[in-house]
């Protein structure tokens, strides 16, 4: 929130609370700030994100954009991806993705990789999708010596995430191993909640080997890439995939829909929690004398998401059935998900000392290192939960795909999580990075094979091209804003 | 001497395997006064401020900090005095706001959520208590700043906790004139507020300009600790590379047992 017109006068700044005049070079030196008080009003604001898109940062604005050329060639193309049904389809085709997307952004930012996430998913997948099937008896499912090996592991990765003091790693996969021990894992809940702690510990010793080891992340997850494609298939015996379709719980989470009612009480109440909290923000930070945005730019911000999101949930809760026999209306189930997911790790990334330090470590880890930040434990931290959102993200794909088969996950599930977040602007140098990102990156992948698929007549090798020139459209921003601001 | 010496070294000494970096080092540092640390390259700088940053543990000697014996034994015990050092490659993270650095590792909570309205405040007063004027505004990311807003920031960082003793490892090295004037008015300032100040540097008129003392090091011993206005820059230049300028320094046979 620099403010570039140094030297103007500023009426009504608060600067005198700024510094309590402790002397008379000290009130002086306070004036200096005196224009520190952000944008006074929306035409300032708006100059100012203009100074900041020249400055090189972005922000979401070339993947919003992005999203908005790529909907406007394919509605052009065809008729069909406009449709209410295919923007459904969108969406949940997308939201694996996304889910993905978000751990690897925690990755991402430390300037790691994780090139195993996808394959891991399929791992903490098949151990949802086993227990669900054979009756939550994984020891029979597994065969006793993988049973045991599966626990050890678990067990490790406990003790290594309690020497890093990560407690809630440490209860997640103990109370998930205690689950599998149990036969309770049958059902959706614990099952889903064994898948996430498989997740927390794959990502605990991945962490170890690549922050406490040492081992460059790119060599230790892509073996490990290869290695839990060898796991799934072991977990899967003879080869063929587990049906997750009889669990309902499981598998409506990607086919099933809210009510609209329920679709417009869950927007009502996210509009009116973003609202109250941006503008409580705004008159706190006012009263403070702080920098704070103009009102009117954050009752515009907000409107204009009211207005958009309002859109989305009234053409979603629309019928989209194709007979007149069947009625297909409502949010899918996975969407709010989604949005909790992003707002939680928003939260973490914004506004705890935790996401500040991965920041920190990301941009300088040394720096971190010398300002008392125990850099390894972050790094950890930040696998962890990358592993659980691996196993999240696996747990919505076996949902869309009904079943878990031998090269779940594998692919391009894992290049499409990264490619998500790094056209929505999440940096591969580190440092620089939003949940958003995922979210927005998200759609833009999916938005490519989606409508593709709709234009008849056209080659599905145009697909992997397409995608593969967005990508390295988006890298080039990234590399471009990145000369941009050092250039200064 | 106005006061008691706020830290003090004596008969120092460090090894690393056969080499002998540090000999018996003598070193006072006073509030309210600059300390100018010299020496050439290996003459044992660096090291002599990790041993007190409780980064590399002596072999022997003793530290003092007002007037009672500490020790050093890792990064908490210096900054939990009140020590800070201001290190040469700053260690400030670009991809974060000032506030943001001042406060790295130290941020300030309210019911577990950053209080970023009392960190940003905060902030805005160390930097106006320092002087500093160049900054637009405490929210912009340190990499736009230029070489010498950096080292203000890093200054800044480390005088936010009420330190008392300060370290500043050629704070000027990479700096352009108008810069370093910036910084060296600062560490001026810092001692007027009562800090004790070390300023390492290689510049002589640096040295000449903002320092009290002059203690110069000399392949791992204190040739001279001398009041600034005594000595001529030649004569400092002499210690450094000679380790003796006239009666001052070393004896010939300590110079020579080094060598």
């Amino acid at each position: 929130m620099s403010s570039p017109d140094l030297g103007q006068p500023t009426p009504g700044a608060p600067a005198a609370q700024v510094a309590p005049a402790a002397s008379p070079g000290v009130a002086l030196a306070a004036s200096d700030f005196a224009n520190d008080v952000g944008a006074r009003n929306a035409r300032e604001a708006f100059g100012n994100y203009i100074q900041r898109l020249r400055g090189g940062d972005m922000g979401a604005l070339p993947a919003v954009g992005g999203l908005i050329v790529l909907v406007i060639v394919f509605a052009s193309i065809s008729g069909g991806f406009l449709s209410k049904g295919n923007f459904a389809n969108l969406l949940t085709q997308a939201a694996p993705i996304m889910l993905l997307g978000m751990g690897l952004v925690f990755i991402l930012l430390l300037g790691e990789i994780d090139l195993s996430a996808g394959t891991a998913s399929g791992v903490s997948a098949a151990i949802m999708g086993l227990a669900l099937t054979q009756g939550g008896d994984l020891n029979q499912a597994l065969g006793t010596p993988v049973y045991v090996i599966v626990l050890l592991g678990m067990l490790a990765a406990a003790l290594v995430a309690g020497f890093y003091r990560i407690w809630i790693a440490v209860g997640v996969i103990v109370l998930g191993a205690l689950v599998m021990l149990t036969s309770w894992d049958q059902y959706a809940i614990p099952g889903i909640f064994v898948a996430i702690s498989v997740g927390v510990a794959i990502g605990t010793l991945v962490g170890t080997m690549v922050a406490k080891i040492g081992i460059p992340s790119f060599v230790v997850t892509l073996a490990l890439f290869l290695g839990w494609q060898g796991v799934l298939l072991q977990f899967l015996g003879n080869g063929s995939a587990i049906d997750v379709r009889r669990n309902d719980f499981i598998f409506n989470l990607e086919n099933s829909n809210f009510s609209p009612a329920v679709g417009w009480a869950i927007w009502a109440v996210s509009i009116a929690a973003y609202l109250g909290l941006t503008f409580g923000r705004s008159f706190r930070r006012r009263r403070a004398g702080l920098t704070a945005e103009p009102l009117l730019v954050v009752a515009l911000r907000g409107f204009t998401l009211a207005a958009i999101t309002g859109v989305a949930v009234y053409v979603l809760n629309e019928n989209r059935g194709r007979t007149v026999f069947t009625k297909i209306e409502g949010i899918p189930k996975i969407i709010p998900v989604v949005l909790v997911l992003l707002v939680f790790f928003t939260f973490i990334l914004t506004r705890t000392a935790f996401g500040r330090h991965l920041y920190a470590v990301g941009g300088n880890a040394e720096a971190a290192r010398r300002a008392g930040i125990d850099v390894v434990r972050i790094r950890v931290a930040a696998f962890i939960i990358s592993g659980a959102m691996t196993a999240i993200a696996g747990i919505a794909l076996a949902s869309r795909l009904g079943s878990i088969p031998s090269d779940f996950g594998g692919r391009n599930t894992l290049l499409f999580a990264v490619a998500a977040a790094v056209i929505g602007g999440t940096s591969l140098f580190g440092g620089k990075g939003k949940m958003r990102d995922a979210v927005i990156g998200g759609l833009v992948i999916a938005i490519i094979p989606n409508g593709l698929g709709l234009i008849k007549d056209i080659p599905s090798s145009y697909e992997l091209m397409i995608t593969a020139g967005v990508l390295l459209l988006a890298a080039s921003v990234d590399a471009l804003s990145r000369k941009r601001t050092s250039a200064r | 001497m106005p006061d008691s010496p706020l830290l003090e070294l004596r008969g120092v000494n460090k090894s690393f395997g056969p080499v002998h970096v540090l000999h018996d080092i003598d070193l006072k540092v006073y509030p309210g006064q600059v300390t100018a640390l010299v020496g050439d390259n290996g003459a044992g700088k660096s090291t002599l401020v990790k041993c007190i940053a409780g980064i590399y543990p002596v072999d022997s000697g003793e530290f003092f900090f007002d007037g009672k014996p500490v020790s050093f034994s890792g990064p908490r015990d210096a900054a939990g005095l009140g020590i800070e050092i201001v290190y040469q490659d700053l260690a400030l993270a670009d991809n974060l706001d000032i506030v943001q650095n001042l406060f790295l590792g130290r941020e300030i909570r309210k019911f577990g959520m950053l209080d970023e309205a009392t960190m940003e405040r905060k902030a805005r007063e160390t930097l106006a208590s320092l002087a500093v004027r160049t900054v637009k505004s405490v929210r912009q990311s340190v990499s736009s700043l230029s070489g010498g807003q950096r080292q203000t920031v890093a200054i800044a960082k480390a005088v936010l906790w009420n330190s008392r003793v300060v370290f500043l490892d050629e704070p000027t090295a990479a700096l352009g004139v108008a810069q370093t004037r910036q910084v060296l008015d600062l560490v001026r300032r810092l001692a007027d507020n009562g800090l004790g100040v070390v300023l390492i540097s290689h510049n002589m008129n640096d040295v000449k300009e903002v320092s009290d003392h002059v203690a110069a090091l000399f392949l791992g011993r204190l040739a001279a600790d001398v009041e600034t206005k005594d000595v001529t820059t030649g004569q400092i230049v002499e210690l450094i590379t000679s380790g003796r300028s006239g009666s001052m320094g070393l004896s010939a046979a300590a110079t020579n047992a080094s060598m």
